[in-house]
């Protein structure tokens, strides 16, 4: 466990989907293609694809959260 | 000045109706504000200590603890602002209504007493743009208040538009700062609002009504009315199939059902609906439930905004919900896709449903878009309306069988008992 979550601002969030292509384990889409995601502490191997959704996020609607936090 | 009447019954002394609208008035019933400028640790921390011993909780939606949120809005900086949030966007509440256009004084007095603990430059009082009977009835207070150099904050009004999710707090403080009336997203709403920089406390206004009787007369009379564990009084709308529609204010922990017969419903009741359009549906099996969030949520419901609405056996549960989500999901504030698209693909599966036309197809796919959709917004909106249609769906759940089965009641085609601002066509 790397102890860090994914959290998604809705706001800024349009549905590209990029970051469910990226990490299906813990990003699906909607019947809209919004995205829903796993609150569980993503596994450490994933980190560096997690990482690559948050830069890759055309809207920069995704942030990695410590689990203490939020 | 007149010290409070020393002959008044414990019992009346925290009551929020009843009291003088004018300043004369309420300085007889209560006495005045005595709150001393600059600092004065023992002051300051007497109150802080009545307001925790109170239990006194927020009575805009959430009920979250008062003494917790004054903590952080304490902790948080001086200077800023006490907001006071009248927008009332519940189509079902007259509560703050009734309370600012009768006692302006008291709501007043209670951001004054937050503003002191904060050392609180302003006090906003929100109204919404086409409520103007309480409009001029607290501006009426606040000169009044400055002709008498009553009260050591500034206080002044603001009208934002009268959109449901206008008094949402965080759209409540984003209009007052850029004149949008949008909720903003928090990825950590335990952080204290802002405005200009500065801390924002923002308070329901009955809240703050409570908070000026306990400054002035301590938690006791507080505490002796209602339940232990859930103590004070709250204001009910009570409205639907009754036939003396209103706003009551009732002991906590008061049997739902005991609280809606103050408005004479109609013989035969088939279910209430508890907190408001977000709210939830409750059966005859659970109308002996105290109105009290501990004993509310065992049966998944909240206080929320005061809203009991009353369904006769002659009204259609499904027609009515399904009217609800479609006027909630048009006052969305159109930020958040889960809600853009959800709210109304499940206000249509409702429609569906109510008039008949649903299949069991329909029903399982309005379970999937309720998981999906709930808790997906950056405010509770979404959540609102997921929790009224999922509670729909099980205290109507005979209804849902038959009209699932194309075979409706015969009352979903009856005008709406319901109140809406504007027709909601199913």
């Amino acid at each position: 466990m790397s102890g860090m979550r994914i959290r998604i601002d809705p706001v800024a969030c349009e549905a590209y989907g990029y970051c469910a292509e990226l990490l299906p384990e813990a990003i699906s889409l909607d019947e809209w293609g919004y995205p829903i995601v796993d609150d569980r502490p993503l596994d450490s191997e994933l980190m560096a694809l997690a990482k690559r959704a948050v830069r890759d996020c055309p809207k920069r609607a995704i942030t990695l959260l410590d689990k203490t936090s939020g | 000045m007149t010290q409070a009447n020393p002959v008044q019954a414990l019992d009346d002394v925290h009551r929020l109706l009843g009291h003088p609208s004018d300043l004369r008035g309420h300085l007889n019933a209560h006495g005045p504000l005595n709150v001393p400028l600059g600092r004065n640790g023992s002051w300051q921390q007497d109150l802080v200590t009545s307001l925790e011993a109170s239990g006194l909780n927020g009575r805009g939606g959430s009920a979250f603890p008062t003494s917790i949120k004054l903590a952080l809005a304490r902790s948080a900086g001086r200077g800023g602002s006490v907001v006071v949030n009248a927008m009332e966007g519940e189509p079902a509440s007259d509560k703050d209504t009734l309370l600012l256009i009768r006692t302006p004084h008291l709501v007043l007095d209670g951001a004054q007493y937050l503003g002191a603990l904060c050392h609180a430059a302003r006090i906003v009082v929100c109204i919404p743009i086409g409520r103007d009977p309480v409009a001029t009835a607290v501006n009426q207070a606040i000169l009044e208040r400055a002709r008498n150099r009553y009260a050591p904050v500034r206080e002044e009004i603001v009208r934002p538009p009268g959109r449901f999710l206008a008094g949402e707090e965080s759209a409540l403080t984003n209009w007052i700062e850029s004149a949008r009336p949008l909720p903003v997203f928090r990825p950590d709403k335990g952080a204290p609002l802002r405005l200009g920089g500065r801390p924002a406390l923002v308070h329901n206004a009955e809240t703050l009504a409570h908070i000026a009787l306990i400054a002035r007369h301590g938690a006791g009379p507080f505490r002796a009315r209602g339940m232990t564990e859930e103590p004070g009084t709250s204001l009910v709308t009570i409205s639907g199939d009754v036939k003396y529609p209103g706003v009551v204010e009732i002991d906590r922990g008061t049997p739902l059902w005991d609280i809606a017969t103050r408005s004479q419903p109609v013989a035969s009741v088939q279910a209430l609906l508890v907190g408001g359009y977000g709210g939830t549906w409750v059966g005859p099996g659970h109308f002996g439930t105290p109105y009290a969030p501990i004993a509310l949520r065992t049966i998944g419901a909240a206080a929320g905004a005061g809203v009991i609405a009353v369904l006769g056996e002659t009204s259609c549960g499904l027609a009515e919900s399904a009217r609800i989500a479609r006027y909630l999901a048009g006052q969305g504030a159109g930020q958040c896709g889960p809600c853009v698209y959800g709210l109304p693909a499940i206000a249509d599966d409702m429609a569906r449903l109510a008039r008949g036309e649903g299949s069991g197809e329909d029903i399982v796919r309005l379970h999937r878009r309720l998981d999906q959709v709930n808790g997906r917004g950056a405010c509770r909106h979404p959540d609102g309306a997921v929790n009224l249609v999922r509670s729909a769906l099980a205290i109507f759940a005979g209804d849902v069988a038959a009209h699932g089965q194309g075979h409706p009641c015969r009352h979903w085609r009856k005008p709406t008992s319901l109140r809406f601002p504007r027709t909601v066509g199913l």
